[in-house]
């Protein structure tokens, strides 16, 4: 047994909110600038050496990347054997008001009818799976809604085959055209349920940028996606190019045998997203 | 004030164009055509734009003239004590779309985002002979550079979604939208697909 304080959760998700809007990954820059390297487009290859500037601009000053911090996703894995002394679910939210409030993260989060502020960031939404062993792990994904709001999910009929799967999944990329921030990060779910698949999708976007799905013929379909996304799309910023996308990321679990659920969730080319283990 | 970052490098060969922008300038812009805004402009949008159009319809004034302005659509994140703004980048302008003819119908010449805008949106701004530009999403932090003054117009109970009025120095941009009615990512699909780009309005 494995006793964790609710103000070391706080102190965490406070730091992975400051952290993930101003300090990106390393590979993210490393494969942005690959891109670059490859683009053909002048505008695209300028905007891709801009986005690069602006990451490292943010991390010197400690600026967020993008002025959209994002509402907060918040992936809690804990162990069956650890104990949380204190309000699990209101610790994370304390890191968030913290967070977005010390780190001068813009606060974009409000009610839905009345489109009131909350003013803090609060809630985040939170996602919490049991696992067994006593390690407590908090992933934090700051979402953009430039990015958010071009997900989609479609319920086919199984006779659509994987055929079906990834045209949907194209058409999706192609449809949001420049308004999620290409090169994009797709995340996709496919089986389970309505929720399952959708859920499936925005978790794969915490996986490192570009490690292929541990599944062989998963990790197949995530090359083959991407080759099309970078053929078919509209580039950088919608300005041309070979780089709509930076990688495909795909989750699958099994499915009813009437069902094929497929979720698309993307990500901008900034894929922000920090993990810690308590 | 913080000196402006951005000029040659980043974009090459810009265009420099002050706002509000002086007379017959606006029929010699292209799409395609990379400029460099330098002079001030209004920011608002989807609250901003909401509290705009609610005034217009109970007949009531604008805080601001609209008459010959940029709208650049952008929520900022909090400045630090010392900074002019926080991160300042452009936000998705299809969501501003339901309001954008409302406010052209005012004189607005010129907005700025990033993503592309609706049929109805095209066709008011040929009518009212405005432009439309984009500027690199997700590049706040660098573009805030460019904005060397801020300062709070309306409705300051709106946090991000305030109207401000920003003075801006080499901020650099892409023409979307031009007079004649042409779309830079119609014409680049067009491109990529290899078919004649045609013009859908």
């Amino acid at each position: 047994m494995k006793t964790v304080q609710s103000a070391e959760i706080t102190a965490a998700v406070r730091k992975l909110a400051i952290s993930a809007s101003c300090d990106l990954e390393p590979d993210i820059l490393d494969r942005l600038l690959a891109a670059r390297d490859r683009e053909k487009s002048p505008l695209a290859k300028n905007a891709l050496e801009i986005l690069v500037t602006n990451a490292n601009i943010a991390s010197r000053e400690q600026i967020p990347v993008c002025q959209d911090t994002g509402i907060g996703v918040v992936f809690i894995t804990i162990g069956q054997e650890v104990f949380v002394e204190g309000n699990l679910e209101e610790a994370v939210q304390e890191g968030i008001r913290a967070g977005y409030a010390d780190g001068f993260l813009r606060k974009s989060v409000c009610d839905p009818v009345t489109r009131k502020n909350t003013g803090t960031n609060v809630p985040a939404v939170i996602h919490l799976e049991m696992v067994p062993g006593e390690k407590l792990r908090i992933g934090f994904l700051p979402k953009g809604c430039g990015s958010e709001n071009m997900s989609g999910l479609v319920m086919l009929p199984p006779s659509a085959g994987m055929a079906g799967v990834e045209e949907y999944v194209v058409q999706k990329v192609k449809d949001a055209g420049s308004n999620p921030c290409p090169p994009v990060v797709v995340g996709v779910g496919l089986g389970g349920t309505f929720e399952k698949a959708a859920l499936l999708a925005k978790k794969s976007l915490m996986r490192p940028l570009g490690d292929p799905n541990p599944d062989a013929k998963v990790a197949e379909i995530e090359q083959r996606l991407l080759q099309r996304i970078n053929q078919e799309g509209q580039g950088v910023m919608g300005w041309g190019g070979v780089n709509t996308a930076l990688a495909v990321h795909m989750e699958t679990y099994p499915t009813h045998i009437a069902s094929l659920p497929v979720a698309v969730n993307i990500q901008c080319h900034a894929h922000r997203h920090k993990e810690v283990e308590l | 004030m913080q000196r402006p970052i951005i000029d040659k490098g980043f974009f090459e060969n810009l265009r420099p164009i002050a706002i509000p922008f002086e007379k017959n300038v606006l029929q010699t812009l292209k799409a395609g055509d990379l400029i460099s805004l330098t002079g001030s402009l209004y920011t608002g949008r989807d609250q901003t734009h909401r509290r705009l159009v609610a005034l217009l319809d109970e007949g009531r004034d604008l805080p601001i003239d609209l008459h010959g302005q940029l709208l650049y659509y952008v929520g900022p994140s909090p400045a630090k004590e010392g900074q002019v703004i926080g991160a300042a980048g452009p936000t998705t302008s299809y969501r501003m779309d339901a309001y954008t003819p409302r406010l052209l119908e005012l004189g607005l010449r010129a907005t700025l985002g990033k993503g592309s805008r609706s049929l109805p949106v095209r066709e008011a701004m040929k009518k009212h002979g405005a432009v439309y530009f984009a500027t690199v999403g997700g590049a706040g932090a660098l573009l805030s550079k460019s904005i060397v003054k801020s300062e709070l117009v309306a409705f300051e109970d709106a946090g991000p979604e305030a109207l401000f009025r920003f003075e801006v120095v080499n901020f650099p941009a892409v023409v979307i939208n031009d007079l004649e009615g042409n779309d830079y990512y119609e014409m680049v699909a067009a491109q990529r697909s290899g078919v004649k780009y045609e013009k859908a309005i």
